[in-house]
C-alpha cells in the first residue's frame, strides 16, 4: 500500500463499497479503532494520530466526497455514510471496535451505533453535531455556511494562529480536497441544518459505553448541546477538555488520547 | 431585432454602505418603507405599460431578501401585467427553478398568466445567483440538475393533457400531476434559460430554447453566444441558428442630447455598483465548480464583482455593459457590439435601475421606441442567419 504522504505512519488504501471508491487510512496494530474525520476531512498529520495508534490499529475513512473518496449521486446524506461504514467494518471483520466520531463524523458515528453497535466496544463523540434540541427560533450550531473564515477558525480552535490553514503552500491535489470537502458538507450539512431529526429520538438505542468529548472553548458546539447529546445516550459520560476549541482532539492531542484511554479503563 | 424594457424594480434608498454588511440576503426590512414601496412598484407598471404601448415588449425578474429587486415573486406581476397590457410579450427571466420547491406550481403559475394574457407569455428558467441560496435555503450542490429535472416536469406538467401523470425523479416526486389551466400556447410558451457560461449554453441550445445573457460585455458575450451556435448545430437543429434564440443584457439609456444620455446611464450604473456582499453569500460552497473553487483559494477572484468598486460609466461603456447617448450614439455602440458577438435577436434593455426616475425612464423609452428600435429592427430580420 501507498503511504499517505512523506512520513506519515499512514498506509492509504481505495476499497471499493456499494459502488464508492472509498480512501481509508490504516496505522498501528491492536483491537481496531474507527475514526472518523470532522468536515474539514482527514488528514493523516492529524497531531492525535500516532497516540491513537500506539495502542490501537487506527483506521480513518474519508467520507464519501471527502478526501478521495468518490461521491456517487444517490449519495447525499450522513445517515448514507453510517450505512457505508457498518458496511466497511463487516468488509473488514472488525470487532470490539472503538468509534471515534469528531464533529460531523460524530453524528456519523452516532448513526451507526443507533443501527447495529455488535462490533463496537466503546463511542467517543467529540463535538458531534447530528440533533436538534433548541427552540426553532434558533440554530443549535451557529451558521457555518455563513460566517468569514476567520470567524469559523475562532470557533474551531482555541488559538486559531496556530491552526490557520495556509493555502499557498497547498497543491493542487490538496486544494481540490479542500474544496470537495466544503462542497460535500454543503451537500449533507445544509437542511436539515447539521442534523437528522430522528436521530435524537433513536440515540436511546445506543447500548455501547459513550462518551462524549467537547472542548471547553468549543465555539460551535455549546456545552448545552453536548450535554443534551449525553442525556439522550443511556449511561453516557460527558467529558470538557480545557484550552480547546471544537477540535480538541487536534489541538490537545495528548489530554484527548488520555481521556479516552482513562475513559475506557474505568 | 426585438427590444424588451426590463427593470429590477430596486428599492434604491439605502443606508450608506459602511452601515450594511450585505446588500443582498441580510440586509434589514426596517429599510423599507411601504409608502415608497407602493409608489416604486406602480411607477415600474406604468413604465412597463408605457413599453406596451410603445410596442417594446415587456422582461421580469425575481430576486429575494435584496433592495436591488423587490420583485421576489415575478408570476405576481407578470400576472398583473398581463391583465393591464395588451400587445408585448410577457418575459420572466426567469423563474429560479433549482430554488422552488413546487415545480408543478410554476407550471400552474405560467399556464394561468399565459392564458390570461391569451398567449403573451415567453418562460424562462434560471439556476440563480448564488446570493439567491440563502434566501430559498436550498442546497447548492447539484443544483444544475436539479433545475433541469424541474424544467422536465414543468414541460410535462404544460403538455399532459389525458390526466394525471406521475413523476418519480431524483429531486421531485409526483403521483397526480394534471394542472388546470393549461397554456394558451401549444405545445407550451417559449422557454427561454440564462447562461453566463459556455457549459450552459451548450445545454440550452440542444434544447433549442433561447439563450439570454447578461452584462457579459464584449468578452464574456462571444465565447457564451459561440458555445450556443456550435451546439445547435451539432444537435442537428440546423446550420442557420436563429437569431432570436439569442439574447443579451445591457444598461440602455437614451436621451436627446449626449449629456442627457449619459447622465441616465450614469444613474443606470447604480445596479452595478450597490453589490456589497460577503464571499460566503457569493460564493456557497458547492455553487461553483471545484476548479473554479481551487482557483479562488489560490486567492483568485469568485464572483462577478468587486465590493467597494465605484464603476466609471465610460469604462463600461467601452466594455459594452452599458449604451448611452443620444439615439444615433446608442444605436452605433449597439451596432459595434451586435457585430463583435455575431448577432442577437433579443435586446434585454435594463432601461430603469436605482435613481433613474419615472419620467427619465419613460423618455428614454418614448426616444428609444421612435428614434431607436425602428434602426434596431433592421438589424436582425427574424431568420436571418447568425454570423459563425
Amino acid at each position: 500500500m501507498p503511504d499517505a504522504g512523506s512520513g506519515s505512519l499512514f498506509e492509504r488504501k481505495m476499497i471499493e463499497i456499494a459502488g464508492i471508491e472509498l480512501e481509508v487510512h490504516e496505522a498501528g496494530d491492536g483491537p481496531p479503532l474507527l475514526y472518523l474525520h470532522a468536515g474539514g476531512g482527514f488528514r493523516p498529520a492529524h497531531p492525535a494520530m500516532p497516540l491513537l495508534a500506539e495502542r490501537r490499529r487506527v483506521i480513518a475513512p474519508s467520507h464519501p466526497g471527502f478526501g478521495r473518496s468518490s461521491l456517487p449521486n444517490w449519495v447525499n446524506a450522513v445517515d448514507d455514510f453510517a450505512h457505508v461504514y457498518l458496511e466497511l467494518m463487516q468488509r473488514l471483520e472488525l470487532e470490539d471496535t472503538v468509534l471515534v466520531g469528531a464533529s460531523i463524523g460524530g453524528w456519523v458515528a452516532a448513526e451507526i451505533a443507533t443501527k447495529n453497535t455488535s462490533r463496537l466496544s466503546h463511542l467517543v463523540l467529540i463535538g458531534p453535531s447530528g440533533i436538534k434540541v433548541g427552540s426553532r427560533d434558533a440554530l443549535d450550531i451557529p451558521d457555518i455556511f455563513a460566517m468569514t473564515p476567520d470567524e469559523f477558525e475562532k470557533r474551531l480552535f482555541r488559538n486559531p494562529e496556530k491552526f490557520h490553514p495556509d493555502f499557498s503552500k497547498m497543491s493542487d491535489e490538496d486544494l481540490t480536497i479542500v474544496a470537495r470537502n466544503r462542497q460535500t458538507m454543503a451537500l449533507v450539512a445544509w437542511e436539515p441544518y447539521l442534523h437528522n431529526p430522528k436521530l435524537k429520538h433513536r440515540l436511546q438505542m445506543i447500548n455501547v459505553p459513550t462518551l462524549v468529548v467537547r472542548g471547553d472553548h468549543d465555539g460551535l458546539i455549546s456545552a448545552e448541546y453536548a450535554k443534551a447529546y449525553t442525556d439522550l445516550i443511556p449511561g453516557a459520560t460527558y467529558h470538557e477538555i480545557s484550552e480547546a476549541g471544537h477540535a480538541p482532539d487536534v489541538e490537545q492531542s495528548t489530554a484527548f488520547t488520555e481521556t479516552i484511554w482513562n475513559w475506557m479503563e474505568t | 431585432m426585438r427590444l424588451w424594457h426590463f427593470s429590477e424594480t430596486a428599492y434604491p434608498h439605502l443606508p450608506p454602505e459602511e452601515e450594511y454588511e450585505s446588500v443582498r440576503v441580510s440586509m434589514p426590512n426596517r429599510y423599507f418603507d411601504p409608502e415608497i414601496g407602493h409608489d416604486l412598484y406602480n411607477r415600474r407598471i406604468d413604465e412597463w405599460c408605457l413599453a406596451d404601448d410603445l410596442g417594446i415588449d415587456i422582461m421580469i425578474n425575481e430576486h429575494h431578501q435584496t433592495p436591488t429587486c423587490i420583485d421576489p415573486a415575478a408570476p405576481v406581476m407578470t400576472g398583473i401585467l398581463a391583465r393591464v397590457t395588451n400587445n408585448s410579450r410577457l418575459l420572466i427571466l426567469g423563474n429560479p427553478i433549482a430554488n422552488r420547491r413546487q415545480p408543478v406550481r410554476v407550471a400552474e403559475e405560467m399556464a394561468m398568466i399565459d392564458v390570461i394574457s391569451k398567449g403573451r407569455l415567453e418562460c424562462g428558467f434560471v439556476r440563480s445567483v448564488p446570493y439567491e441560496i440563502a434566501p430559498a435555503n436550498s442546497i447548492p450542490v447539484r443544483m444544475a440538475e436539479r433545475m433541469w429535472e424541474a424544467h422536465d416536469l414543468i414541460v410535462k406538467a404544460w403538455t399532459s393533457h389525458d390526466g394525471p401523470f406521475t413523476f418519480e425523479g431524483e429531486f421531485f416526486h409526483h403521483r397526480m400531476v394534471n394542472i388546470w389551466p393549461r397554456p394558451y400556447q401549444q405545445p407550451h410558451p417559449p422557454i427561454w434559460v440564462t447562461a453566463l457560461s459556455t457549459g450552459n449554453a451548450s445545454e440550452i441550445a440542444r434544447k433549442g430554447y433561447n439563450l439570454g445573457t447578461f452584462l457579459g460585455g464584449y468578452e464574456k458575450t462571444p465565447p457564451v453566444f459561440k458555445a450556443y451556435r456550435k451546439a445547435y448545430r451539432e444537435a442537428g437543429h440546423g446550420d442557420d441558428v436563429p437569431l432570436e434564440n439569442l439574447g443579451y443584457s445591457g444598461l440602455i439609456f437614451v436621451g436627446e442630447t449626449e449629456e442627457e444620455g449619459r447622465r441616465g446611464g450614469q444613474h443606470l450604473l447604480w445596479y452595478l455598483s450597490h453589490n456589497k456582499l460577503p464571499m460566503h453569500f457569493r460564493n456557497p460552497p458547492g455553487y461553483a465548480s471545484i476548479e473554479a473553487n481551487v482557483m479562488a483559494l489560490k486567492g483568485g477572484q469568485i464572483g462577478v464583482r468587486r465590493e467597494g468598486w465605484v464603476p466609471d460609466l465610460d469604462e463600461e461603456m467601452a466594455k459594452g455593459i452599458v449604451f448611452c447617448g443620444t439615439p444615433d450614439q446608442v444605436f452605433d455602440q449597439l451596432k459595434k457590439f451586435y457585430d463583435h458577438v455575431g448577432g442577437f435577436g433579443h435586446l434585454l434593455s435594463m432601461g430603469q435601475a436605482g435613481h433613474l426616475s419615472h419620467e427619465d425612464t419613460c423618455k428614454s423609452l418614448r426616444l428609444m421606441a421612435t428614434e431607436l428600435y425602428p434602426r434596431l429592427k433592421e438589424l436582425g430580420k427574424p431568420t436571418s442567419i447568425a454570423a459563425a
